[in-house]
């Protein structure tokens, strides 16, 4: 068994590595996870002129081979041949930004003292034209005692004269037996001074073109126009999500309507219909509903990621965000998740620091999720009286937007907690470069968008499935005996966790019904709905849970039933509690392991149950 | 005169930074992002929020740093005569 040989693409972050990787390797590209830590692995194949497969593997961008974050060590491990689970490169492919050559060549004079078959791809030279930069390949090549091939990666150029030249790196393919010579450990200043002469040396012509991206910071960064830029891009994010998400979404869910109908219609009646149906449909339904808000989430993240404004971003928001120890590049998380709490924690990948990303990770299931809406509409509608409480200011308003703004403020103080404790470390900092503008090149965002539909139907689909199914065993065994009168619900597991549980729910005012409705709605949390409708008798089947009349049926019942300091307890609870297993699902995939998911769920659960529990005693205290 | 009072605009010369003031990690990224004495520095953007943190161009390179980190730069304003004269200098290190 001879594997086919392995190239690396290697390079600082924003020489165009990614582009430059899908230029090679189409869509026949692959993702994974190294061993034991969140570092992705993308590989893909490429095929030779004479037809010889060989396997590109794009390596997290880098500045040096001192790493300061897992993605670098990772970098570093695979090139010296270090790493787990990967054989040493064959050949490297080194990516430089031909407009930035200098700082570029000093990482790549570092790579190249390796000693391993190198070719430098001096990418984006034409945005080196554009800004009047002409510099001479052979000259550098010369300088570097490398080849050198010019490129464009985003619009496919140079890329056949590139394979070309890994070609005859990789030679017949013979397995390097010999690891990488170790780091050359020179004084990064003295490489970074060399590097500079050979930029200046290789750089034929230099005129001060005035460069696009410093016009578009004229207005991007300027103290009163780039915070309302940013705003109007973030509302048109949302706008987006929002509108262009619920015609799929709708799609989707009488799709499984449909089907689970289908099923009912063609099946005897008994436990395997009722697990096609209820368990397995439903499961995989849950899945797929998340998935355009998803990519219309992710689609918006790629497209500010490509063009080089995610940056901007990050530093018109560092400052508040620093206050509570987080750093500007958790802040488009943190947005997403008042969408969608999973492609939010997918999202955190952007941010370099460790900790700081996943004090990110712990904090983004505070932000309130779309989910959460048809919960709060219908327990709203049902206790707040719909009354203005000042000019323009209803009161069922002013209750929605405090509980959007307790879960902000949540989490605003859980993140302060967090970098205290838990994620305890030196404060993230914020130190970027701010890339080019650039215009992306929808191939790129189509394949990214690609990339993160098949990560999350595989990774988080997988758990969310089987989770839903089980919570379907659970609602559904052990059966009531046939001469039983007993709801099916209450006698089944749930229904008696239910009943051990209700004890410890009774002092913050939630009754037996609430506790067995949260149990579905660990699923999905717009489930507590129909969840509440089932319980309180009401005919749930075949209605939607968002039908408008169910939900005014529903809130008079509940008026019925539950005290406001309920309610508003009830209310509390779904602003802090981690009802939602996806997030959980993502969050374990996001930080490799049970462990963070774990700790996020139970300080989660600690701070719904307080929040319910002061939110019920203060209310009851008042006489409400 | 440190970097977190140098004005907008205001092309000026790194004398000299004070790595030790600066976190390893910190200290390492400041190297590799093309800090260095002598390398001439314009600030061309600030946060809206208090001003921080700040945007640096260096050599072809804009970066965004906090004006805590900046604090342990030293550097000195440049006159039109003073840039020529690093000019002459970055050729010269060239020719070597």
């Amino acid at each position: 068994m001879n594997p086919m040989p392995m190239v690396a693409l290697v390079g600082n972050p924003n020489a165009g590595k990614s582009a430059l990787f899908n230029a090679l390797t189409g869509a026949r590209q692959k993702v994974g996870n190294y061993p034991g830590v969140t570092v992705e692995r993308k590989s893909g194949r490429m095929s030779l002129a004479d037809g010889r497969p060989l396997e590109i593997v794009d390596l997290p961008g880098t500045y040096s081979l001192e790493p300061g974050s897992p993605d670098e060590a990772v970098t570093r491990d695979v090139i010296l041949g270090r790493q787990e689970g990967e054989r040493l490169p064959s050949a490297m492919v080194i990516v430089v930004d031909a407009t930035n050559l200098d700082n570029h060549l000093r990482f790549a004079l570092q790579l190249i003292a390796l000693g391993l078959p190198v070719v430098i791809a001096l990418n984006m030279v034409d945005l080196a034209r554009r800004d009047g930069l002409i510099i001479d390949p052979d000259r550098l090549s010369a300088e570097l005692g490398v080849p050198v091939i010019p490129t464009v990666a985003v619009r496919k150029q140079g890329i056949d004269d590139l394979k070309e030249r890994i070609g005859l790196l990789v030679g017949d393919g013979a397995q390097r037996i010999s690891a990488g010579r170790a780091i050359v450990h020179e004084d990064i200043v003295v490489v970074q001074r060399r590097a500079r002469a050979i930029a200046l040396a290789a750089t034929t012509e230099e005129h001060g073109a005035r460069q696009w991206s410093h016009r578009i910071d004229a207005i991007a960064l300027h103290p009163v126009l780039g915070p309302i830029l940013l705003a109007g891009l973030m509302f048109l994010m949302f706008q987006g999500v929002f509108a262009w998400a619920q015609a799929p979404m709708d799609a989707i869910g009488a799709l499984m309507a449909d089907t689970q109908a289908w099923v009912t219609a063609h099946m005897a009646d008994g436990v395997l219909r009722s697990l096609i149906t209820d368990g397995l449909i439903a499961g995989v339904g849950a899945v797929i509903t998340f998935l355009p808000q998803i990519l219309i989430l992710f689609f918006f993240i790629l497209l500010l990621e490509a063009s080089g404004y995610m940056v901007r971003a990050a530093f018109i928001m560092d400052r508040l965000m620093a206050r509570v120890g987080l750093s500007g590049r958790a802040f488009i998380p943190l947005l997403s998740s008042f969408a969608c709490a999973v492609p939010g924690i997918m999202a955190t990948r952007t941010i370099d620091d460790p900790k700081d990303r996943l004090t990110t990770i712990l904090i983004a299931p505070l932000m309130t999720c779309s989910a959460r809406l048809p919960v709060y509409a219908v327990i709203i509608a049902a206790f707040i009286p719909a009354k203005t409480v000042g000019p323009g200011i209803g009161l069922q308003g002013l209750v929605l937007f405090a509980l959007y703004m307790m879960g902000i403020v949540g989490a605003m103080v859980a993140a302060l907690v967090l970098r205290r404790t838990v994620t305890k470390g030196q404060s993230p900092g914020f130190m970027m470069e701010m890339p080019k503008y650039q215009l992306p090149s929808w191939r790129d965002v189509a394949l990214g968008l690609w990339t993160r539909a098949l990560i999350f139907l595989k990774r988080a689909g997988t758990i969310i499935a089987f989770t839903t199914v089980v919570l379907w065993a659970l609602l559904s065994f052990p059966k009531p005996p046939a001469d039983s009168k007993a709801n099916p619900v209450d006698y089944s597991i749930a229904g008696r966790i239910a009943d051990g549980l209700a004890p410890a729910f009774k002092p913050i005012g939630f009754d037996r019904d609430i506790v067995l409705a949260l149990i579905p709605a660990m699923a999905a949390r717009e489930v507590a709905v129909s969840a509440l409708a089932t319980t309180y008798s009401l005919q749930a089947k075949g209605t939607a849970a968002d039908d408008p009349a169910l939900d005014r049926n529903l809130a008079q019942r509940l008026h019925g039933h539950w005290s406001l300091a309920t309610a508003l307890a009830f209310l509390v609870w779904f602003v802090f509690a981690p009802q939602c297993i996806s997030t959980i699902a993502v969050t374990r995939r996001e930080t490799n392991g049970w462990r963070w998911p774990g700790f996020m769920v139970g300080y989660l659960f600690v701070l719904a149950y307080l929040a319910a529990g002061i939110t019920f005693w203060a209310s009851s205290a008042l006489g409400l | 005169m440190r970097l977190d009072s140098l004005p907008m605009r205001r092309p000026a010369r790194i004398v000299a930074i004070d790595w030790e003031a600066l976190r390893p990690a910190e200290a390492r990224r400041l190297r590799e992002l093309g800090f260095d004495e002598h390398v001439t520095i314009e600030l061309v953007h600030q946060g809206p929020f208090g001003r921080d943190p700040i945007a640096a161009r260096v050599g072809r390179m804009t970066i965004a740093i906090r004006r805590a980190v900046a604090a342990a730069i030293t550097i000195e304003p440049l006159t039109a005569q003073g840039a020529a004269h690093v000019h002459t200098r970055h050729a010269a290190i060239a020719a070597e």
